[in-house]
């Protein structure tokens, strides 16, 4: 039995799967024991190491990714269930040469310290700022049948899921706001 | 995390199948709450039935004016749904209310109304709990039992039913449909859940290997002034340490009907019923509403560390029926 | 000689990898053949292991190794007790880690680690630190080696004498440091040699520490610190995940890395102690201290003492004749409590801040002006002038800056419709020091300069810090100045703690870069193909260095809202102005300080470990049980400075921003809260449970 490589598994047949997906815009096929998380899929056989593991129980938003273009925590998500989805981790964020503004927000407003939630707030932000075009309320939007408008407020209410000790978060919301107001 | 198979059943007959077959399987939802606690051990299936990619994820508005709501829709997309915005805003508050971004992008309808205690014993198997071990003793009962129940425990549990979403649902009237390995069947939400007694290893009254397939929102009119209001500990992001769900409707300034459900009070989400009988016909007046939760709260028994949650429920009470009666 | 580098915001410079995720930490590294180890806590707190089997757990697909204190290599017996790891069967306390199950994935890993069985003889503990605690003893000093007690003037004659009196009981829970990161390793042995990439805040102490416990040459120890996902004191030295890391991959002989969980460093790894202080303030009728007394009783563990310094920052924050500090301690069956951002002065202010608010009250005078009546220019603890001391600038510039002027120090006299609305404010201070530093500068051929430290950024931007001053010091553009850290095969450095790196390590860069100048200069033909370099080490100088009371000061003001039903507490707004010495970078400086007061919000509205008697351990063990601030508590936070010299500082001039920032930020909020509600509440967290119902609010 192998561990590391890309197709290791530490357990029988019954209890592995060979899944494809894609990550960043590759399919990857992979053969995964079945509790493998897409955390760990990524971290520990796809050499993506830019979600990180600051909890693997949901609770601090460090490990967030986009599946299918939306933010989830993927500490929580088995890999096996995600056969012909679509993962965009913090890797695929930038463009092939320049950052996305989001990123480049995070660093001109140093919306960040030691930089392990940093990942999981870019992806968070980016799924949340999809969320807001779409339409979606949040629990500090008055009007449940108006359009939401992005304040402070909303940005801070939307961004509560990701922790950060450092406690950037003045920061952060300053580089979402103005990510926000230049699209 | 003890190995398991993984299984995609290919319609709802054949989830509920294999759960009938495999004395240890479990239904995988969103996973927010089921993986967790495979992680830590409390619960070790051997094969996960990943009922996602059943066609149960749509939002229908019913003939009669209702709403059927899929039990694979995302706590997101419901709480954005334009029907549950508008005919339904507690519902909606509720599930904002409720978790982070991520989690209520992932969480679905059903999982989210059979997600466990968050009482810290139950998710340690280093300690005491009769729910996750029956017969291990209740650790929570003499020990750091804060966010835990005030009525309607047991010697051998105090924990509390963790959800938002299924408060709303509570006030609301809300019928579960399942799937049980006998067929479907009809469960109004305020029987699905049981109180602890002797047995609080036993959360529902579903048979084992029930799969809800669909949550069904009666039609309610009154519940156009509805809502959710949720006490925690820090500004988002956390559970309740009290939460109530109201619908108010006003003939004047006379209660002509009412609905009130509370949550983080008892080991399954509190339908306020003599609160809402002391309400109802009479006059509304904020003082109206505080006699009437503390008709309600009269045979709260609070614990050690949290004697709070009865002015902290009694006060939320009246500040949601206070708004809803001023908007 | 300057470019005027320092002073100028610039960005990390490690920002572009840490947004596009290519920035790794411990245990992001590839290599080859690489195991997974999970660490497994004791179930008991005090007792024997009386039997391990593995049986099970070694017969599960994928597990390698079960390494426990009958099987694991030998380890030295030195003087860091607590990382004397699976050497024994002794339990000092829950949540020991007992065995590592090393396995081929991390999945195997974690199962393996449930399936080890191990039998216990367990004793009788005590695990609540109590103010009449029977083992209630003084120790020898207190952390790092301030005395114990101190006492001028007779406290008991001059409080008696005073016509105003406060003397009031501060508790303050356990805290946890909860990096972001959790303590983690990757370890690899190669021909007896040690390779680890290792989450510290300091590599060359972590060497030495392994070097020590492995019996091997430091020399033969390589420890990685690239990037590091914050610390907060947590990971100041070797802690238990290198060690483990390191026995398991001797054990194996293979590569091994290991996390802990986030539920295993819930005390394990350190964490801030409970502390119950009484204070005793006496003033005359004008508001001038006249006798001052901090009494702080706090716990250690059974295995190692630490003495938390709850009470030093009384030493020297205000004047008064007659003062009076002392600290006690008690061992309990616990982990050994350790560093958390400011130690000492951090839960010392929150009392000696509160307190004097309650004196402000109680003798009719502004919170804001009492602290400047007994303001002093001689330190009254050591007897010697301050080499700057700007706490009333940063009181009058805050006041100013926050809108304190006009307040009405009334109780409950502000309300915005069901809010009740306060605002309170208090002193904050900080040592600043320094330790001894080397450094290396090499210029190169084509006008670019190396400078080579091992100091560790674990977000505080070291790395940018130290470039700039580099720059400055060798008279080049930034651009042109390459910078390494975090491994030990540079130049030895201290740690990131203490606020004391940008002093220590910018010290010995800048001697490095002066020499190279000096070189450069007998060089008229240009720098050789084979570069210059110069080294500096400061032990000498730092050391030579006379002792002088050195502080950098501030001012925090809160204004917090209070649900007049549900008790629950918000912050409005918080700002405060600092004297820190010289700002080498306004980015990062500032993220530091507002890093710092957030870190008090959270101690004062949200954080608490709740302990089990029963089992010893803290039962709100994960981040959604045990609340950390987050980002919708943080609706305004600010933090200013003042331009301050101080030239009996170091080489750079700076005073340490790290800790700074959370002194006093927890009793500016609960002085605020105070003020909003008329509810003193005297032990943290202020949570709504200690709010709702009270009569004030009704």
């Amino acid at each position: 039995m192998q561990g590391g490589g890309e197709n290791a598994t530490t357990t029988d047949e019954r209890h592995s799967s060979r899944v494809t997906f894609e990550v960043n815009g590759s399919s990857r096929e992979v053969t995964l024991d079945n509790r493998t998380t897409l955390l760990d899929a990524l971290r520990e056989h796809l050499d993506l190491t830019g979600a990180k593991k600051g909890c693997d129980h949901g609770q601090c938003g460090s490990c967030t990714v986009l599946l299918d273009g939306r933010r989830v925590k993927s500490c929580l998500v088995f890999a096996v269930t995600l056969e012909g989805r679509s993962v965009v981790s913090v890797e695929g964020l930038a463009g092939p040469d320049e950052l996305s503004p989001l990123q480049a927000a995070f660093i001109a407003h140093d919306a960040f310290q030691c930089g392990y939630c940093t990942p999981g707030q870019l992806c968070s932000a980016r799924g949340m700022l999809d969320e807001v075009a779409r339409g979606w309320p949040s629990a500090v939007t008055d009007d449940l049948s108006a359009p939401a408008e992005l304040t402070d407020a909303e940005i801070r209410e939307r961004m509560a899921g990701n922790l950060c000790r450092c406690a950037a978060y003045p920061h952060i919301v300053a580089a979402v706001r103005e990510t926000a107001a230049a699209s | 995390m003890r190995a398991f198979r993984y299984h995609r059943p290919a319609d709802v007959a054949d989830a509920v199948a294999v759960l009938a077959a495999e004395p240890q399987a479990a239904y995988l939802g969103g996973g927010t709450n089921l993986v967790d606690l495979m992680k830590l051990g409390v619960q070790r299936p051997d094969v996960l039935v990943d009922v996602t990619r059943l066609p149960l994820d749509t939002v229908e508005e019913a003939p009669d004016g209702g709403l059927r709501i899929g039990a694979t829709v995302r706590n997101s997309d419901l709480a954005a749904h334009p029907t549950v915005r508008r005919d339904y805003p507690v519902l909606a508050r509720a599930l904002l209310a409720a978790a982070s971004g991520q989690l209520r992008n992932m969480a679905t309808t059903g999982g989210n109304l059979l997600q466990r205690t968050r009482c810290v014993y139950f998710q340690d198997t280093g300690k005491a709990c009769n729910k996750r071990e029956p017969g291990s003793g209740c650790a929570a009962l003499h020990g750091q039992n804060r966010d835990l129940a005030v009525l309607d425990w047991s010697e051998q549990c105090v924990a509390t039913h963790p959800s938002d979403l299924a408060v709303a649902l509570t006030a609301l009237d809300t019928v579960v449909e399942v799937h049980e390995p006998d067929g479907p069947r009809d469960v109004p939400i305020t029987a699905l859940y049981r109180s602890p007694g002797t047995h609080p290893e036993r959360e529902t009254t579903l048979a084992r290997g029930t799969l809800i397939t669909a949550v069904r929102l009666p039609p309610l009119p009154a519940a156009r002034r509805s809502t959710y209001v949720k006490v925690r500990d820090r500004a988002s992001f956390a559970f309740a340490v009290g939460s109530v769900a109201a619908v108010l409707d006003l003939d004047g300034d006379v209660v002509r009907d009412v609905r009130l459900a509370y949550g983080a009070v008892a080991h399954r989400p509190w339908r306020a019923y003599r609160a809402e009988e002391a309400l109802r016909g009479r006059p509304f007046s904020p003082e109206l509403a505080a006699r009437a939760a503390d008709a309600e709260l009269a045979e709260a028994r609070p614990l050690r560390h949290n004697g709070f949650k009865v002015p902290l429920t009694r006060a939320i009470t009246v500040r949601a029926l206070s708004e809803l009666a001023s908007s | 000689m300057s470019t005027g580098a320092v002073g100028r915001a610039y960005p990390r410079l490690e920002g572009r990898e840490k947004v596009t995720g290519t920035a790794r930490y411990a245990v992001e590294y590839p290599v080859d053949g690489i195991t997974y180890g999970w660490a497994v806590p004791s179930a008991v707190v005090r007792g024997r292991i009386t039997r391990v089997d593995t049986t099970q757990a070694l017969a599960s697909p994928g597990v390698l190794a079960v390494v426990h204190h009958g099987n694991a290599p030998r380890l030295a017996p030195g003087p860091e007790p607590e990382l004397w790891l699976l050497q024994e069967p002794a339990v000092h306390y829950r949540g020991q880690y007992v065995a590592v199950v090393v396995a081929t994935s991390l999945e195997a890993a974690r199962e393996g680690a449930r399936l080890v069985r191990i039998d216990y003889d367990a004793g009788p503990h005590s695990t609540v630190l109590t103010d009449d605690h029977p083992g209630l003893y003084q120790p020898d000093h207190v952390n790092p080696s301030y005395p114990t007690d101190t006492a001028e003037g007779d406290f008991d004659a001059g409080y008696a004498a005073a016509p105003v009196r406060v003397d009031v009981t501060y508790r303050t829970p356990a805290y946890h440091n909860n990096p972001m990161e959790p303590h983690a390793t990757t370890a690899q042995w190669r021909d007896g040699r040690l390779l680890v990439h290792d989450s510290n805040q300091g590599a060359t102490s972590v060497r030495a520490t392994l070097a020590e416990l492995f019996e091997v040459p430091p020399e033969s120890v390589r420890v990685v610190a690239q990037h590091v996902g914050g610390g907060f004191g947590s990971k100041g030295y070797a802690k238990a995940a290198v060690v483990l890391t390191a026995l398991a991959a001797r054990h194996v002989d293979r590569p091994v890395k290991l996390a802990l969980t986030r539920q295993q460093i819930f005390g394990p790894i350190g964490y801030r102690t409970p502390t119950i202080q009484r204070v005793r303030l006496a003033a005359d009728a004008d508001g001038r201290l006249t006798a001052i007394c901090h009494d702080a009783i706090s716990q250690t563990s059974t295995i190692r003492e630490f003495a938390e310094q709850t009470a030093v920052y009384t030493r020297s924050m205000y004047a008064a004749p007659h003062r009076r500090t002392t600290h006690r301690l008690v061992r309990l069956d616990v982990p050994t409590p350790f560093w958390m951002r400011a130690p000492g002065e951090c839960p010392g202010a929150y009392a000696l801040e509160s307190a004097m608010d309650e004196l402000a009250l109680a003798v009719g005078i502004d919170p804001v002006e009492l602290r400047i009546r007994n303001d002093t220019e001689v330190d009254p603890d050591q007897g010697r002038p301050f080499t700057s001391r700007n706490l009333v600038a940063c009181l009058r510039e805050g006041a100013q800056r926050f809108g304190w002027t006009d307040r009405d120090p009334t109780p409950r006299a502000r309300r915005d419709g069901r809010w009740l609305i306060g605002t309170g404010m208090a002193g904050s201070s900080y040592p600043a020091r320094a330790r001894p530093s080397s450094a290396r500068a090499t210029a190169r051929p084509d006008g670019s300069f190396l400078v080579q430290i091992n100091a560790t950024d674990i977000g505080t931007g070291a790395r940018t810090a130290i470039w700039q001053v580099a720059a400055d010091a060798l008279g080049v553009p930034p651009e042109r100045v390459e910078i390494h850290i975090g491994d030990t095969a540079l130049p030895t450095a201290p740690l990131a703690g203490g606020s004391m790196g940008t002093a220590s390590w910018s010290w010995a860069v800048i001697r490095a870069a002066q020499t190279l100048r000096e070189k450069l200069q007998d060089l008229p033909g240009g720098v050789p193909a084979d570069d210059v370099s110069a080294d500096a080490d400061t032990t000498d100088e730092v050391g030579g260095q006379p002792t002088l009371p050195r502080y950098a000061y501030g001012a925090q003001f809160a204004e917090v809202r209070v649900d007049a039903d549900t008790g629950e507490v918000r912050l409005n707004r918080m700002l405060g102005v600092f004297a820190a010495g010289r700002v080498v970078n306004p980015t990062t400086a500032r993220s530091q300080l507002i890093g710092g007061m957030t870190m008090g919000l959270s101690m004062a509205l949200h954080e608490e470990g709740l302990l089990d008697e029963r089992y010893g351990d803290w039962v709100n063990h994960d981040l959604a049980t045990y609340h950390i601030t987050g980002c919708a508590d943080v609706e305004s936070v600010e933090a200013y400075w003042l331009d301050e010299h101080d030239d009996e500082l170091n080489p750079a001039g700076v005073k340490g921003i790290g800790e700074i920032g959370i002194v006093g930020a927890a009793a500016a909020i609960a002085n605020a809260v105070h003020h909003a509600t008329g509810v003193r509440v005297r032990d943290l967290p202020i949570r709504l449970d200690k709010l709702v119902g009270t009569s004030s609010l009704a």
